[in-house]
């Protein structure tokens, strides 16, 4: 068979049912393999979109999402999904056609060097050049993209690759010499951790996107029901405890909570699990958690003392030391419930005295309200998708997430135009459950053509669109630090969403009563199909509570019920 | 500041130094050489890297992130084990027939050796660790250094053990 086929057939033995893509020169044999064999693919309306789609789709489902492009332009394209993935984790194998062997590094029409740009945000990539090297390098792509950290491998083609013919043998084991996808560690650390907890009287969990990736969210619900030890989660952490669950605090850092955030500064032993104590977290990272001994339960050797130094590292991945540290914990017999009790008592107190909260009034929907009540209308297997600002911390604040990979948000690039197309990508992973996007009136033009994908495919996603005719994060920052002048980020009102997303074929309404709010968007939730709801908000609401940037995490602009 | 010499095992595959350079690049370390040549195993390629730290914490995120590469087989920092440095360095000195005897003096004192002569000039080539080169430079700019290439450090362990089984 071919190169091309190579590829589809390759992709088969990975189990993958689904591609994300735009076609064009260097991949037209790939596209004409996918043609012939009937391949399950969609057709974005920007590479961007195919990126981000696979990555929603990874999310949502645990699976390798992967991508198709072309060569020069339609892989650069792929760069800001593929960072995107590289900072939250998320598996990817991109692949992308690049010009034939003989005009490689001629500056021929549409080349570029994807190897060389790629290598800062990606696990791996490779250059293939010749045919026979493909079923090696899909299968190691695979492998690296998901075992481990997970992360974006991008597999850079020829094009004459795509139409030789190889003898196919697909090989069934990797063979890298300096990776072996085995993560298990040394139990002592465990034993370590065990002794720590003993000596302590206020540990804090504090957890991450790692036990979603780990798919461990079981064990450590259990962890933290056994040992009522309060519960702080990153912005990537989310739903992996349910909202609700008594004893989680909520979303620590920069827009947490008031009672995670004096947790963590409180707590003599902090408990990270799967965490990499990004800036947005640590706030000012000298006086964060200045009484606490850290744990870090984390499968990438490098995080460990790259941000917060660890007293305990437990160095593997979760999937080996969480069940070894729960079994330590019920083995000891020791009633860690009660020993707990009062600090568990104090962190509700705390949480009970100062919620997220908001006023609500007659004349304006409020951007909290907009969100508690959806999820108030939506049951317990939604997936919501964000896009990046104001509306992802409310949604983060306000959405109440009660399991994991089921709040899909670009957390450490802070990528806006990731909401659209990730939520299709989520929508065809899931099938069977309802997505809502929480979007901006910024973010949602970032990558709006990928309303047309929605349409044409019929792919039943509800974009609620926060409306509020500012790049509202940046006027937050601009009204709190920068005198009040709203430079370049006051958009005009002029666009009508409702009709744009009509114009791509997508149902839409708008909703701009608090009194309609309720009816409207149960109405609007329920329909079949996919559907904008462009909901209008006032211009100047802040994201409370505050940490401002380089403060310490005690040190919080309160908000809400308390002004 | 303080430097280490790291010896870091790689696959001979395309695409290595990119990835290599790419990360020093990315995470702001800073190094003062690299240099990379083939092995006694043809499948494996030796980077030597010359880092400069702040502290130890930098020193292990260095490490770290440089065995997280896919391509890094091993890596071993040489600095803190028993071993030898050195570096080649050839020196392009203007020379006329009044200075040479002084300048031939100069490199049998650091055994250096003289490798291409003219009329205007010589060529010295010259290993050893970089106070050496350091000082030898120092002692020829009085008759001009014309062009100088050096190699940047490299190194093995003492003793028996190669590094792929330290």
């Amino acid at each position: 068979m071919n190169g091309a086929q190579t590829i589809l057939e390759s992709l088969k033995r990975e189990n993958v049912d689904l591609v994300f893509g735009y076609p064009g020169g260097a991949v037209l044999d790939l596209y004409d393999a996918v043609y012939q064999a009937k391949f399950p693919h969609i057709l974005t309306r920007h590479e961007q979109g195919a990126v981000h789609a696979a990555d929603g789709y990874a999310r949502a489902t645990g699976k390798v999402g992967v991508v198709f492009a072309t060569s020069g332009p339609g892989a650069t394209n792929l760069i800001t999904g593929i960072a995107t993935a590289y900072m939250d984790s998320v598996p990817l194998v991109c692949f992308t056609g690049q010009v034939t062997n003989p005009l490689i590094g001629k500056d021929s029409f549409q080349e570029a060097d994807i190897v060389g740009i790629t290598t800062p945000i990606t696990k791996h990539n490779y250059l293939v050049k010749k045919a026979s090297e493909l079923p090696r390098v899909i299968k190691e792509a695979f492998f690296i993209a998901r075992t481990g950290r997970p992360g974006p491998v991008v597999i850079d083609i020829a094009k004459d690759v795509f139409t030789t013919m190889i003898e196919y043998d697909y090989p069934q084991k990797v063979k890298l010499r300096g990776y072996k996808g085995d993560f298990t560690g040394d139990e002592h650390q465990i034993d370590d951790v065990m002794e720590a907890l003993g000596e302590a009287k206020r540990p804090v969990f504090f957890i991450g996107g790692g036990v979603t990736l780990s798919d461990q969210t079981d064990v450590l619900r259990d962890i933290v029901k056994y040992t009522g030890i309060p519960v702080v989660s990153s912005l990537m952490g989310l739903g992996c405890i349910p909202a609700k669950e008594e004893g989680f605090l909520g979303m620590v850092g920069m827009h947490g909570s008031y009672a995670a955030n004096m947790a963590v500064q409180k707590s003599d032993l902090l408990i990270g699990i799967g965490v990499r104590f990004d800036d947005r977290v640590t706030g000012k990272v000298d006086a964060f958690a200045p009484n606490a001994k850290v744990v870090h339960f984390e499968v990438d050797k490098a995080e460990i003392n790259k941000n917060v130094f660890s007293h305990y590292p437990v160095i593997g991945d979760l999937c080996w030391s969480l069940p070894i540290f729960s079994e330590r914990l019920h083995k000891t017999g020791v009633d860690y419930f009660a020993r707990f009790a009062k600090w568990h008592k104090q962190t509700l107190d705390m949480d009970r005295e100062c919620p997220f909260s908001y006023k609500t009034n007659e004349q304006f929907i409020m951007p909290q309200q907009l969100i508690d009540t959806v999820s108030q209308l939506v049951d317990e297997n939604t997936i919501v998708v964000t896009d990046v600002g104001q509306h992802q911390m409310w949604a983060a604040q306000f959405f109440d997430s009660r399991n994991p990979r089921q709040f899909i948000t670009s957390g450490g690039l802070g990528t806006m135009g990731y909401g659209l197309p990730a939520a299709i990508g989520a929508k065809l992973g899931c099938p069977d459950k309802k997505v809502v996007l929480f979007t901006g009136d910024g973010s949602v033009m970032m990558n709006c053509q990928e309303m047309s994908t929605a349409a044409d495919n019929e792919i039943d996603v509800k974009v609620v669109l926060l409306h509020n005719r500012v790049l509202g994060m940046v006027t937050q920052w601009q009204r709190m630090f920068y005198g009040k002048r709203y430079s370049q980020t006051l958009l005009g009102g002029k666009t009508d969403y409702v009709k744009l997303a009509q114009a791509m074929g997508m149902e839409a309404c708008r909703i701009e009563k608090p009194q309609e709010l309720r009816e409207s968007l149960e109405k609007a939730l329920n329909v079949e199909g996919p559907m904008l709801i462009d909901v209008m908000l006032p211009a100047n609401e802040d994201v409370l509570p505050m940490v401002a940037p380089g403060a310490q995490l005690d040190n919080m602009v309160l908000g809400g019920s308390e002004e | 500041m303080k430097k280490y010499i790291l010896a870091v095992l790689v696959d001979n595959k395309p695409g290595v130094l990119t990835h290599v350079s790419g990360l020093i690049s990315r995470r702001a370390f800073n190094i003062e050489s690299i240099s990379a040549g083939y092995t006694e195993d043809e499948d494996v390629t030796r980077i030597n890297i010359e880092v400069s730290v702040e502290d130890d914490r930098e020193l292990e995120q260095v490490v770290n992130q440089l065995g997280k590469l896919i391509d890094v087989i091993k890596i071993v920092n040489l600095g803190l084990v028993d071993s030898i440095i050195r570096e080649l360095v050839l020196l392009k000195v203007r020379a006329s027939k009044g200075s040479l005897a002084d300048i031939r003096n100069i490199v049998d004192i650091f055994r250096g050796k003289i490798v291409d002569v003219s009329p205007e000039n010589v060529v010295i080539e010259l290993t050893g660790s970089q106070s050496k080169i350091n000082a030898i430079c120092e002692m020829l700019a009085e008759f001009e250094i014309i062009e100088i290439a050096r190699t940047g450090a490299i190194a093995l362990s003492r003793g028996p053990i190669p590094i792929k089984k330290m």
